[in-house]
């Protein structure tokens, strides 16, 4: 059989017309590009709704009149009404955590970099590829009519024809919740308070969706990389990106369908009047359970049980969220210290231990919901035990760090800004994951802090490091250093302002979630603390500003990047950049080497290319194969 | 001093064999195939692997809420325990079959006899949806009793899990339809052969997954306990 023949049958050729070509493309890089510009869409939401909950919280009683022509019942007199406050919480939570820690990371940079990494044209089923992105995309729509239909009295009205639990329009921004919406409020529908109706509705419709579309990615992730290495990229010559986000994909692919089933549970007892969730005998807003149209009789649910299955999924999700950004910094940190990843099997070991033991320790989540105390240590010893791989790649890190002479790129100083508020955030982890500590510190600030560093924070500076990294392969010029220099050094200081007092103000026992503290005379002294976190807020988000110009910028106005600008050794420098549409220009590239061949001694350069013939590496002892 | 570098072994021939034309592989092997994009089994291969992967998603579905079917059995008062509708029966010997003619059906594909592929298909498919019927039927009973979505706890479940079990069986139908389409096309083309095969093998492995996981759904609706 000919050569033409195979092409024929399994490269789909260049689209050209626009709407093929950027729009409805099967080609993983647009689909990776796309994942990505909906990320930085989602972001500015979440970001602003950050914004408003400090104004809330540091200078609680002042008008804000655009908020009064924005949403005048949620906010009358400029004024956020508590509920709008919460309702800023859920929605907040759920678009970064859905919408920009899982879109990004894994839907953008793992579309973009997996297939050309491990040498494939595109992945195992592009339309599938495509689908997962549009599926993805109507996702957010969705939860984006959720803050209108709430917001919008007109709006919610013209819902509450589907049906009582459809009545939107209560003046908040979406649902209240929380990200993790539990019952049985969550379950109730509109009798259980604002937001509570078409809101919470389209918050656990969109969250199906979601599920569907990354179950759709998670699948597409596996297949291309068991199937579509090629030549000589053997498992253990894939970039440690490429293990991050096979692990990734893989935690996704178990833990989504999961949520999947809890969310029709919990959309069957809104909807349909079953009680999985919802036990006998409640008494929500001055009315009793079966006494009223509006709250049919329920018996015997289990609100515990929504627990369990959020927080099977919710774990691990926070998994998807940091695995990648580990993997890029593992990436780059090799690149620009100029040296192979320390210990690169215990490197994928760790990663594949985190996400095995990630499956294990929901319950550290839920050590006040009322567990067996032997649970809980159960649960406790788990998750502490996580610190173990964590460490492995810490140390790893360090070592891969040590005695190098490094080059500070932007990409490298937000590479190292992860090691750094990975291991800060991490740390309290340990705290955090002790029963007999989380029952004092659960629903506090510590824990506000801890997350917002460890998957938050962190996943977003591996993105960026990704970011700054990757551009001149994606678009073919590089981001401007000057400005992304700027940028790391206020974000970096910035978050550590933001996140380092707020655990002071949970060991004082200041709780999450509330929309202001003036009752709490314990907590007043804080309030300065307060004042000072939204001020660093504000500062770290105007930066980001900087960036956003710099990513727009750099696209048209950047400085041209030749093919292998960071003179680093995996698949991807090998390719134009931008990449040719089947990523290697008709010829697949064979693969010789290991991903980090850094500094080989006798090498002619001080990098040896995954690509590079074996014969071009002078060898010591003088027969044919590697000696190092 | 950097001395460690991640791959310490020489690459394995069998890996390292194919380079790209005019330039010699390593330990002197040249590509035999000398053709630079993967061969049809592997394109194929693709097929059984997603499935698999799909299957693995699938099973966590089902089992999240076979779990929340545990909890909520064992620690409500207020569970009910169903008849069992006697047409449930028929359903699980319906689809019992259909796995088998599936089977036959995937053989005569192997066997290169397109046409009794073709028949054995269609045979499945009208098995299928006789099961999708008689499902339809069981739930036509429960109304009759009175038994509604949100009449208890195990009614509820009994619709959640065989609506789940029939929306995941109707996607299987569709591959079916889809198999029995191409069917018709005859061709002689090696590369469409394998990959007919390879579609054949994964939509056969879809279906006696389902068939195994009524079976699994029809044991805990009512025999657990």
């Amino acid at each position: 059989m000919s050569v033409e023949t195979h092409e024929g049958v399994h490269r789909h050729p260049a689209p050209t017309g626009f709407i093929r070509k950027y729009i409805f493309s099967i080609d993983h890089k647009v689909i990776g590009i796309q994942y990505i510009m909906l990320a930085l869409a989602a972001v500015i939401v979440g970001m602003v709704m950050s914004l408003l909950m400090r104004l809330n919280l540091s200078w609680p009683g002042t008008s804000w009149p655009i908020l009064e022509t924005l949403f005048p019942t949620g906010a009358p007199g400029g004024i956020m009404n508590p509920e709008f406050y919460l309702s800023l919480v859920t929605m907040h939570g759920t678009i970064m955590v859905f919408f920009v820690l899982t879109t990004a990371p894994q839907g953008g940079f793992g579309n973009y970099f997996l297939p050309i990494q491990i040498g494939a044209e595109d992945m195992a089923f592009p339309y599938l590829n495509m689908l997962s992105f549009w599926v993805t995309l109507v996702g957010f729509l969705v939860i984006l009519l959720a803050i209108f239909v709430e917001g919008n009295q007109g709006l919610g009205e013209w819902f509450a024809a589907l049906g009582p639990s459809f009545r939107g329009g209560s003046g908040t921004v979406g649902p209240i919740g929380g990200w993790t919406g539990y019952a049985p409020l969550s379950a109730l529908g509109r009798v259980a308070g604002p937001g509570q109706g078409a809101g919470m509705n389209l918050w656990v419709i969109s969250i199906a969706i979601f599920c569907v579309g990354s179950l759709l990615g998670a699948l597409n992730f596996i297949t291309t990389l068991l199937n579509m290495r090629t030549k000589g990229m053997s498992l253990m010559r894939m970039p440690l990106t490429c293990w991050a986000w096979f692990t990734t994909a893989v935690l996704a692919l178990l833990s989504f369908p999961v949520l999947l089933g809890g969310g029709i549970l919990l959309l069957l007892d809104r909807i349909a009047g079953t009680s999985f969730f919802i036990p006998g005998g409640l008494y929500v807003s001055g009315l009793l359970s079966g006494s009223n149209p509006n709250f049919p009789l329920h018996t015997g649910g289990s609100p515990i049980l929504w627990q369990h299955l959020f927080w099977f999924f919710g774990h691990p999700e926070v998994y998807i969220a940091i695995l990648p950004g580990m993997g890029a910094t593992s990436h780059i940190l090799a690149t620009f210290a100029r040296k192979p990843v320390f210990g690169y099997r215990a490197m994928v070991f760790a990663i594949f231990a985190i996400g095995l033991l990630g499956f294990f320790v929901w319950g550290h989540h839920m050590f006040i919901s009322g567990m067996s105390p032997y649970s809980a240590i159960a649960f406790s010893i788990l998750t502490l035990s996580i610190g173990v791989p964590s460490a492995v790649k810490t140390f790893n890190w360090l070592g891969t760090l040590w005695g190098s002479r490094i080059r500070f790129t932007t990409a490298m100083l937000f590479a190292l800004g992860f090691v750094s508020l990975f291991v800060a955030g991490g740390i309290t982890g340990l705290i955090l994951g002790q029963s007999s500590l989380d029952l004092a510190m659960h629903d506090t600030y510590i824990v506000t802090a801890h997350f917002h560093l460890v998957m938050g924070v962190a996943s977003i500076f591996g993105m960026f490091a990704a970011t700054y990294f990757w551009f001149p392969k994606m678009f073919g010029r590089h981001m401007n250093e000057k400005i992304g220099k700027l940028h790391f050094w206020i974000t970096f200081v910035g978050v550590y302002a933001i996140f380092v007092p707020m655990h002071v103000m949970g060991i004082q026992g200041m709780p999450r979630r509330y929309s202001s503290f003036g009752e709490y005379e314990f907590l007043a002294s804080l309030h300065p603390l307060v004042v000072f976190v939204s001020v660093a807020a504000i500062i770290t988000i105007a930066v980001q500003l900087l960036f956003y110009f710099n990513v727009f910028w750099s696209i048209f106005k950047g400085e041209k990047a030749g093919d292998n600008p960071w003179e680093a050794t995996t698949l991807e420098w090998n390719t134009s950049s931008p990449p040719p549409h089947d990523n290697f220009a008709g010829v697949l590239p064979t693969v010789y080497h290991g991903p980090y061949e850094f500094a080989v001694p006798g090498a002619p350069k001080d990098f040896v290319m995954q690509t590079d013939i074996e014969a071009e590496v002078p060898d010591s002892n003088g027969h044919n194969g590697h000696k190092h | 001093m950097a001395t460690m570098v991640t791959s310490t072994r020489p690459p394995a021939t069998k890996k390292g064999a194919g380079t790209p034309p005019g330039i010699p592989g390593p330990n002197g092997n040249g590509s035999k195939r000398g053709g630079s994009f993967r061969d049809p089994e592997s394109h194929a291969n693709r097929y059984r692997i997603g499935m698999w992967v799909g299957l693995a998603s699938v099973t966590m579905m089902f089992t999240s809420l076979s779990s929340a079917y545990i909890v909520r059995a064992s620690s409500a008062n207020d569970w009910i325990a169903l008849p069992m509708p006697k047409v449930l029966i028929v359903s699980t010997i319906l689809i019992l079959a259909s796995s088998a003619t599936l089977e036959l059906a995937r053989r005569k594909l192997k066997a290169s006899l397109p046409r009794a592929y073709t028949q054995w298909v269609v045979i499945t498919v009208i098995l299928g949806v006789a099961f999708l019927a008689s499902q339809l039927f069981a739930w036509q009973q429960l109304k009759t009793w009175g038994l509604y979505l949100s009449s208890n706890p195990h009614s509820s479940f009994f619709y959640l899990l065989t609506g789940a079990h029939a929306v995941h069986l109707a996607g299987g139908l569709l591959g079916l339809v889809l198999l029995w389409l191409r069917s018709r096309w005859i061709t002689t083309d090696d590369a469409i052969l394998k990959k007919r095969q390879a579609s054949a093998d994964a939509v056969s492995i879809y279906w006696h997954f389902m068939d195994a996981l009524w079976i699994y759904l029809f044991l805990l609706l009512f025999l657990w306990r």
